[in-house]
């Protein structure tokens, strides 16, 4: 084995857009969890998005559509979810696993016609001055846009949640949903927002797996990505500060892993592609979680 | 304007006609969108519902309807014990690759030698490594609290690439000229899980599910384990006041689920596959949450729907030879089934009000 043929700086860069699918995945949930809504679909939403952000991008060109469309569609599959549970009352649980299993079915038949093309590509920017400094620069400052814009949306749904009218209406609704409607909020609507944002980050999660990450579509090409996001959620115990470090933890495992394959370590292969998910079970069980929102995952009926 | 109002009680019409409401509106939609394709809905839905029981090759489809099902309902039926009460154990593809893992492995270690001993031997060693593997998730949900779904999820994954690693290393066929793949265990007789009667489609693993499905319906309703399962589901506290263990409840329903999991994995890897191979697992651990709901996690059910999926599986692979139908449509045929029994569930537990509701 090599070692040395590992460079930190550029580890430490890749570690940064390895960790952006899944930090966007889970900031999308995390509101959707806030609002007292449990959506254990994210891998489907997360995968309909990658494919639609494919088609997207490859039939007009331009990445930026992509994720736009990525973001259309998962929040679309989203809306499915908010509808089901929302409206006809039906188990969270069940209605997350079905939409996975729903969302994996769709966008392979969406996708069959775009196996094996290329798309189109995505240039990283190179941040003048703050690109140039020694070190910083390339781990922080070239990447492609979308890491920044996965770190704003991470700051805004930070600042949303801390300092908003609207954030305090939606931890209300996630905490008592019977109070909140008792106020006069309509906890309805501020679920299915919630769920359909936390489909259109999720989308935009998977797109960025097609579009940057690997740039390709690949049937079932998110690989678990959407329940990582999930187990990050429960880490960061529903807090978007710590879920920006959850989600560089497993980037950085997941950089790691894929280095010492390409380093030749003595493990083989299959077993350092465990990792990450190894990981995610060892901090699930490490981490003392905290309080979950009061009506996480119960099913609200105003009863008049 | 439309209320929906709670029912006191769960309506037993509903509860029975929901399922068939489901599978009714799946192929109105099912129809629509093979129509989107450019198939002709009628002829796609009739070759996948109606041509592998009764067209003219039906003596071949029919025997594949016991092999395809028999996996679905016995994960299905393990799945439904815990999904009564609360534990959500969604890795069954996990233990199911563990279970075919560990049963071929104990086939494999004993290869050339024929004894009678072999194949129980590896039944056993099957159903032990799917429960072990579902005793992870378990346990840790037991002593740290730990999620159930997530951590069983995750498995899944691990469990791929512990089949990958065992395909394509430790329990590679030494005489396979290096191509990744165990020694067919379908040709060594004393590990063969082969038909019991030839061209009935019947082996061990069909028996296994009809025994599974007996034994759940006892459980279920006569033994005190199924009373403490459904006490647990409907009325946690209810259940905790009453003397229910809930650690000791949780553990049971993952070795359960787990074990059935795994026989299924063994007799799958023993007959119809064959061997350990990297593409062994095809989705059964997920398709069996499916069953599992849509038999309204009831014993007969399950068994019932397993049959209506295996269906939906054998009418795919022949609509896809046959129309060109791509492989995806059935996967998401599968999971719109599941939603829209999630969906008209609601005439299940509420009453549907048209009109100005008067002012409480």
């Amino acid at each position: 084995m090599d070692l040395s043929s590992i460079n930190p700086i550029l580890l430490l860069a890749s570690l940064m857009v390895a960790a952006t699918p899944i930090m966007l995945a889970a900031i999308g949930e995390l509101v959707v969890e806030r609002s007292g809504v449990l959506n254990l679909g994210v891998e489907g939403m997360m995968i309909t998005g990658a494919v639609c952000g494919f088609i997207v991008s490859v039939s007009t060109g331009s990445p930026w559509l992509g994720f736009i469309g990525a973001a259309i569609g998962g929040a679309m599959l989203a809306s499915l979810f908010g509808f089901l549970t929302q409206y006809l009352l039906s188990n969270q649980v069940a209605t997350g696993l079905a939409l996975t299993l729903f969302g994996l079915g769709l966008s392979a038949l969406m996708g069959q016609g775009y196996i094996g093309i290329k798309s189109p590509s995505f240039p990283d920017w190179h941040i003048p001055l703050l690109g140039d400094i020694p070190v910083i620069g390339p781990i922080v400052f070239q990447h492609d846009p979308m890491v920044y814009v996965g770190l704003l949306i991470v700051l805004a749904v930070w600042a949303f949640l801390k300092f908003s009218r609207a954030g305090l209406i939606l931890r209300a609704v996630g905490e008592n949903h019977d109070a909140a409607h008792a106020l006069g909020y309509k906890v309805k609507r501020v679920r299915m927002l919630a769920i359909m944002f936390g489909g259109a980050c999720a989308g935009l999660g998977g797109a960025y797996l097609s579009l940057v990450r690997v740039p390709q579509w690949t049937e079932g090409m998110t690989a678990g990505a959407g329940w990582i996001a999930l187990a990050i959620v429960v880490f960061a115990s529903w807090k978007p500060g710590r879920l920006l470090l959850g989600a560089y933890l497993f980037g950085g495992v997941t950089v790691l892993q894929l280095n010492l394959q390409a380093a030749g370590m003595a493990i083989p292969v299959e077993y350092l592609s465990m990792s990450p998910y190894l990981a995610t079970i060892v901090v699930l069980v490490i981490m003392r979680a905290g309080r979950a929102p009061g009506s996480l995952g119960r099913i609200f009926h105003a009863s008049r | 304007m439309i209320m929906l109002e709670k029912r006191p009680q769960p309506s037993q019409g509903w509860t029975l006609a929901t399922p068939i409401l489901a599978v009714l509106l799946t192929m109105l939609v099912g129809g629509a969108l093979f129509a989107a394709l450019g198939k002709d809905p009628l002829v796609t839905i009739r070759t996948i519902f109606y041509d592998p029981l009764f067209s003219e090759f039906a003596w071949y489809y029919r025997p594949q309807l016991l092999v395809k099902g028999a996996p679905l309902v016995l994960i299905a039926i393990g799945l439904s014990f815990g999904f009564r009460a609360g534990v959500w154990n969604i890795g069954a593809e996990g233990q199911y690759i563990i279970g075919a893992i560990c049963g071929a492995a104990v086939g494999l270690a004993m290869y050339p030698m024929e004894s009678v001993f072999i194949f129980p031997a590896m039944v056993i060693a099957g159903a032990l490594g799917g429960m072990l593997w579902a005793m992870i998730p378990g346990i840790l949900r037991v002593k740290f609290g730990t999620n159930e779904i997530l951590v069983s999820l995750m498995l899944v994954y691990v469990a791929e690439q512990l089949l990958a690693s065992m395909a394509l290393g430790t329990l590679r066929n030494p005489e396979g000229m290096g191509f990744p793949g165990s020694r067919n265990l379908s040709q060594y007789p004393s590990a063969a899980n082969l038909e019991l009667i030839s061209g009935s489609g019947m082996h061990w693993g069909v028996v296994a599910a009809f025994i599974a499905v007996i034994f759940a319906y006892i459980m279920l309703s006569r033994h005190i384990f199924g009373f403490q399962v459904r006490l647990s589901g409907l009325a946690p506290r209810a259940a905790a006041f009453s003397g229910v263990n809930p650690g000791r409840l949780i553990l049971l329903c993952m070795a359960i689920s787990g074990g059935l999991a795994g026989l299924a994995g063994l007799f799958e890897v023993a007959g119809p596959a064959g061997q350990i191979s990297i593409d062994f697992n095809v989705g059964y651990g997920f398709t069996a949450i499916i069953v599992a709901f849509l038999g309204r996690l009831h014993p007969v059910g399950i068994l019932l729907a397993g049959g209506l999926m295996a269906l939906t599986y054998i009418g795919g692979e022949i609509a896809q030879s046959k129309l060109g139908l791509p492989g995806g449509a059935i996967q998401l045929l599968q999971g719109m089934l599941l939603f829209f029994l999630l969906a008209v569930d609601v005439l299940t537990h509420y009453r549907v009000r048209f009109g100005q509701g008067e002012v409480a």
